[in-house]
C-alpha cells in the first residue's frame, strides 16, 4: 500500500480545484465536508505510508514516484517526483494530522464568516502545497511548495483583507520572505551548479563523496539558511511572524505555528549532510537559533496582544529546533517540530475560542477570571501552556531536553556549545515565564471584561472545543515516543524512525550521573519559570509594576520590540520607499512617460500636417491624380 | 488609308479636352462628361493600336471600357442626384465633406 504515498498531496489539491471553481454554488455543509474530508483522507494514506515503510528495508529508502519530467534545458533537469522516506513521512503526518483537526475547528470559528468558502480553498491550496515541500524529491519542487506556502501565507493573513492593517501584513510577510528566499534560490542554483542535480538522493551522494569542500558547503549552507530565517521567522527575518497574527486565528495555528514556518526546520535536517559537513554553517544555525530562542521569548514578556505573545513564542520555540540542528540533533529538532505542532497549535485554537467567546477581544487587559467561563478551553489551553513550559512528562519537556542534552553534549568539543546551552536555558526560564503569565492575566485574577462583551460570554461549540480536547490529548502524550536516552537507548522510537535518513555523526555520550543532572536543570528551571510568573501575576501583582516602573528604559525596550521594526523602517523601508519615489518622479513620469507622450504628439503633429493634403475638393485629388500619372510618364520616357 | 498617327493625334487632343475641361468646369455634370471623353479618348488610342498590331487584345480591352463607362455613368448620375438633393447644389467646390 505504500506506492500510492503520492496520492497524498493531490487530494487536497483536487479538493481545491474544485472549490475554487465550483466554490460559489455549493452548500457551506458541503464545503466544509470536503474540504475536512480530502484532508483526513490524506491524513489516512499518509498513516499507511508511514506503516508500509516500517516494514520496508531501510536500504530502498526513500521511495520515489515519478509523475513527469517537469523541466528539462540542457543540462538542468528537474521531474515532478515525490518522495517518501521518514522524514517525509513525519512531516506529512503532522501536516495532514493538525491540519485536518483545525478544519474542524475553523468549521466552526469561521461558520458566519462571509468568505467561508474561499477560507477552505486556501487552507486546501495550503495543505497541498505543504505536502509538496515536504514530499518532493529535489529541491526545485520543495521550492515550489516553499513559495506555494509563502503565497497561501500571504492570501490568509491578507484574509480580511478589507481591514487595511491586515493587506499591510499579509504584504510583509510576503516581501520579508522574498528576501530569504532569494537566498535559498542562490543556494539551489550553486547546489546544481557543482553538483548537477537538485535531486535529494544525488546531492547526499555527492557530499557523501566529497564533491563539495569545506568553503562552498558552507556558503552553500548559509545560503540555504537564510531562506530558512525567512521561512521560519529567525533573527533577522521574523518580523513578519508577529503581524501575521491579524490572519484568522486557525490560521495563525496551522500555517503561522504547527507547520509552514517549521519549513525552515524541515529544509536544515533534509540537508543534513551539508550542515554536517560545514561546522561553521552548523555553529551559525545554532547560534541564531539560540539568539531567536531567547530574544523572541523576551520580547513576549510585555506583550498584551494574546496572539502576539504567542506569535513570538512560536518565534522562540522555532528558535529551538534550529539550536536541534545546529548541535547535530536533527531528529531532536524534528522531534520538538513533532511536539511543538500538537502545543502550539492547541494554544492558538484555544485562544481562538477565548476570542470566540469575548466577541474577538484580543487585549489580556481586557480579560481575567474566564477560568469559570470556559470550562473546556480553560483546562486545554492549561496543558497547552504546561507542555511548552517543560514542565516534565508533557510533550514538549522531552523535546525540549533532547534537544538541549544533546547541545550540553556538544560543549565537550567546544565551549561554544556551552553558550548555546545557557542560552537554551535562559530561553526556558523566560518561556515557562510568559506562557504563566498569559495563563493567569487571562483566566485567573480579577474580571477586566467589558460589561457589554460580558452579556455574550460562552463557551465554544463543540465543533471548536473536541479539537481543542484532541490536541490536549497529544500534547501530553505525543512525547512518549522519544523518551530520553536515559531511560533506554530503545525508547527512542521516534530518533529509530529518523536514523536512515539523518546520520547522526557527532556520537558523543554523556554519562548517566549527568544525564539526569541536566533532565533535573531543564525540570527545575521550567518550574522556576512558573513560580515567578505566580508570584508575580497572582500572589503578588505589584511586583511587575513596580518593575517596569523601576527600569523603564528596559520595559519600553521590550513593550516596543526593541524597535526593531521601528530600525527596518528607517534602515530598508523608507530608503527604498523614498527611492522609488524620486525614480518615479524623475524616470516614470519624466522619461517612460515622456518617450510615450512624445510618440503620440509626434503622430498627431504628422497628421495635422498631412490633413492639409485632404481638402475634400475633389478637383485637388484629380490634380494630384494627374500629377503622379504625368510624373509615372516622364519617368517612363525619359 | 488614313494613317495610324492621325488617330492617335486625335486621341490626344480629345484627351486633353477632356482633362482640360474636368479642372475648368464647375459643375459635377459636365465634370462627368469631361471624364467620358476622356475614356473615349483611350478607346480611340486602343482600337487604333490593336488595328495596327493586328491583334484583338486592343480591342477586347475596348469592350471593357465600355461596359464600365455605362455602369459606372449609371452609379455617377445617381450619385450626383443624390448629391443635388441633399445640398442642392452640383457645384463642385460646395461639396466638400471629405475634408480632413
Amino acid at each position: 500500500m505504500t506506492e500510492i504515498f503520492w496520492l497524498i498531496p493531490f487530494i487536497p489539491a483536487a479538493s481545491t480545484l474544485i472549490l475554487a471553481v465550483f466554490g460559489k454554488n455549493l452548500p457551506k455543509k458541503y464545503v466544509s465536508f470536503q474540504a475536512c474530508f480530502a484532508v483526513f483522507a490524506s491524513f489516512v494514506i499518509a498513516a499507511i505510508s508511514a506503516v508500509g515503510l516500517l516494514q520496508t528495508a531501510h536500504a530502498s529508502y526513500p521511495l520515489v514516484k515519478n509523475l513527469f519530467s517537469w523541466i528539462q534545458a540542457g543540462s538542468f533537469q528537474a521531474n515532478l517526483s515525490l518522495m517518501f522516506d521518514p522524514l517525509s513521512a513525519v512531516m506529512a503526518l503532522v501536516v495532514s494530522g493538525v491540519g485536518f483537526i483545525i478544519h474542524v475547528y475553523s468549521v466552526g470559528y469561521m461558520a458566519d464568516d462571509e468568505g467561508y468558502t474561499r477560507y477552505f480553498t486556501y487552507l486546501n491550496l495550503f495543505t497541498f502545497s505543504m505536502l509538496i515541500l515536504v514530499m518532493g524529491s529535489n529541491l526545485v519542487l520543495m521550492f515550489v511548495g516553499w513559495e506555494g506556502v509563502g503565497l497561501c501565507s500571504y492570501l490568509l493573513i491578507g484574509f480580511w483583507f478589507e481591514k487595511h492593517s491586515a493587506a499591510n501584513a499579509g504584504k510583509k510577510a510576503f516581501i520579508v520572505n522574498r528576501i530569504g528566499d532569494a537566498g535559498f534560490l542562490l543556494g539551489i542554483l550553486f547546489i546544481f551548479i557543482h553538483i548537477g542535480s537538485a535531486e535529494f538522493t544525488a546531492i547526499n551522494q555527492a557530499i557523501s563523496g566529497g564533491a563539495l569542500s569545506a568553503g562552498l558547503a558552507t556558503l552553500i549552507a548559509i545560503l540555504l539558511f537564510v531562506g530558512a530565517t525567512g521561512k521560519s521567522a529567525q533573527i533577522p527575518l521574523y518580523v513578519w511572524l508577529p503581524d501575521a497574527m491579524e490572519g484568522p486565528t486557525p490560521v495563525s495555528a496551522l500555517i503561522h505555528a504547527a507547520t509552514m514556518v517549521t519549513a525552515g526546520v524541515y529544509m536544515v535536517s533534509r540537508m543534513n549532510l551539508l550542515y554536517t559537513l560545514s561546522e561553521t554553517a552548523a555553529q551559525v544555525v545554532a547560534l541564531v537559533g539560540a539568539l531567536t530562542a531567547v530574544y523572541a521569548a523576551t520580547m513576549a514578556l510585555t506583550q498584551n496582544d494574546i496572539k502576539r505573545v504567542l506569535a513570538y513564542s512560536t518565534i522562540s520555540q522555532i528558535g529551538y529546533m534550529f539550536i536541534g540542528c545546529g548541535v547535530g540533533a536533527y531528529a531532536a529538532g524534528m522531534f520538538h517540530l513533532y511536539t511543538h505542532a500538537f502545543f502550539k497549535s492547541l494554544l492558538f485554537l484555544a485562544a481562538g475560542s477565548v476570542m470566540h467567546a469575548l466577541s474577538g477581544e484580543i487585549d489580556m487587559k481586557k480579560m481575567g477570571g474566564l477560568r469559570k467561563y470556559l470550562p473546556l478551553t480553560y483546562p486545554t489551553f492549561l496543558i497547552g501552556a504546561i507542555a511548552i513550559a517543560g514542565v516534565p512528562f508533557f510533550s514538549g519537556f522531552f523535546s525540549k531536553d533532547a534537544i538541549l542534552t544533546k547541545a550540553f553534549a556538544q560543549g565537550q568539543d567546544s565551549a561554544f556549545y556551552y553558550f548555546i546551552w545557557g542560552l537554551g536555558i535562559l530561553g526556558a526560564v523566560l518561556t515557562a515565564f510568559y506562557m504563566f503569565r498569559l495563563i493567569f492575566v487571562t483566566f485567573h485574577g480579577e474580571e477586566r471584561i467589558d460589561p457589554e462583551i460580558k452579556k455574550h460570554i460562552h463557551e465554544s461549540p463543540k465543533i471548536m472545543t473536541i479539537p481543542l480536547v484532541i490536541l490536549a490529548f497529544f500534547s501530553v502524550i505525543a512525547g512518549y515516543i522519544g523518551l530520553p536516552v536515559v531511560l533506554g537507548e530503545k525508547l527512542n522510537f521516534f530518533g529509530k524512525f529518523l536514523e536512515p535518513v539523518i546520520k547522526e555523526v557527532h556520537e558523543v555520550h554523556l554519562s548517566l550521573q549527568t544525564e539526569w543532572t541536566l533532565i533535573a536543570v531543564a525540570s527545575v528551571v521550567a518550574l522556576l519559570g512558573i513560580f515567578i510568573a505566580y508570584v508575580f501575576y497572582i500572589r503578588s501583582p505589584m511586583i511587575p509594576r513596580n518593575l517596569a516602573a523601576r527600569f523603564p528604559t528596559i520595559y519600553k525596550l521590550l513593550f516596543n520590540k526593541y524597535y526593531v521594526d521601528e530600525i527596518y523602517n528607517a534602515v530598508f523601508v523608507n530608503p527604498t520607499v523614498k527611492g522609488s519615489e524620486i525614480i518615479y518622479d524623475n524616470f516614470d513620469l519624466k522619461v517612460i512617460d515622456g518617450a510615450v507622450n512624445g510618440t503620440a504628439t509626434a503622430t498627431g503633429f504628422t497628421g495635422k500636417i498631412l490633413s492639409y493634403f485632404q481638402s475634400g475638393l475633389i478637383k485637388d485629388y484629380a490634380l494630384i491624380f494627374l500629377l503622379g500619372v504625368i510624373i509615372f510618364l516622364a519617368y517612363l520616357l525619359f | 488609308m488614313i494613317p495610324p498617327n492621325y488617330f492617335l493625334i486625335l486621341s490626344v487632343i480629345l484627351f486633353v479636352l477632356g482633362s482640360v475641361a474636368f479642372f475648368v468646369k464647375k459643375d459635377l455634370i459636365t465634370m462627368f462628361m469631361s471624364i467620358e471623353i476622356m475614356l473615349n479618348a483611350a478607346n480611340l488610342a486602343f482600337i487604333t493600336l490593336a488595328r495596327s498590331a493586328n491583334s484583338a487584345d486592343g480591342q477586347i480591352i475596348v469592350f471593357f471600357i465600355i461596359t464600365v463607362a455605362a455602369a459606372e455613368a449609371a452609379v455617377g448620375l445617381a450619385i450626383i442626384l443624390l448629391i443635388f438633393r441633399q445640398k442642392k447644389t452640383i457645384k463642385s467646390e460646395d461639396i466638400k465633406l471629405m475634408k480632413g
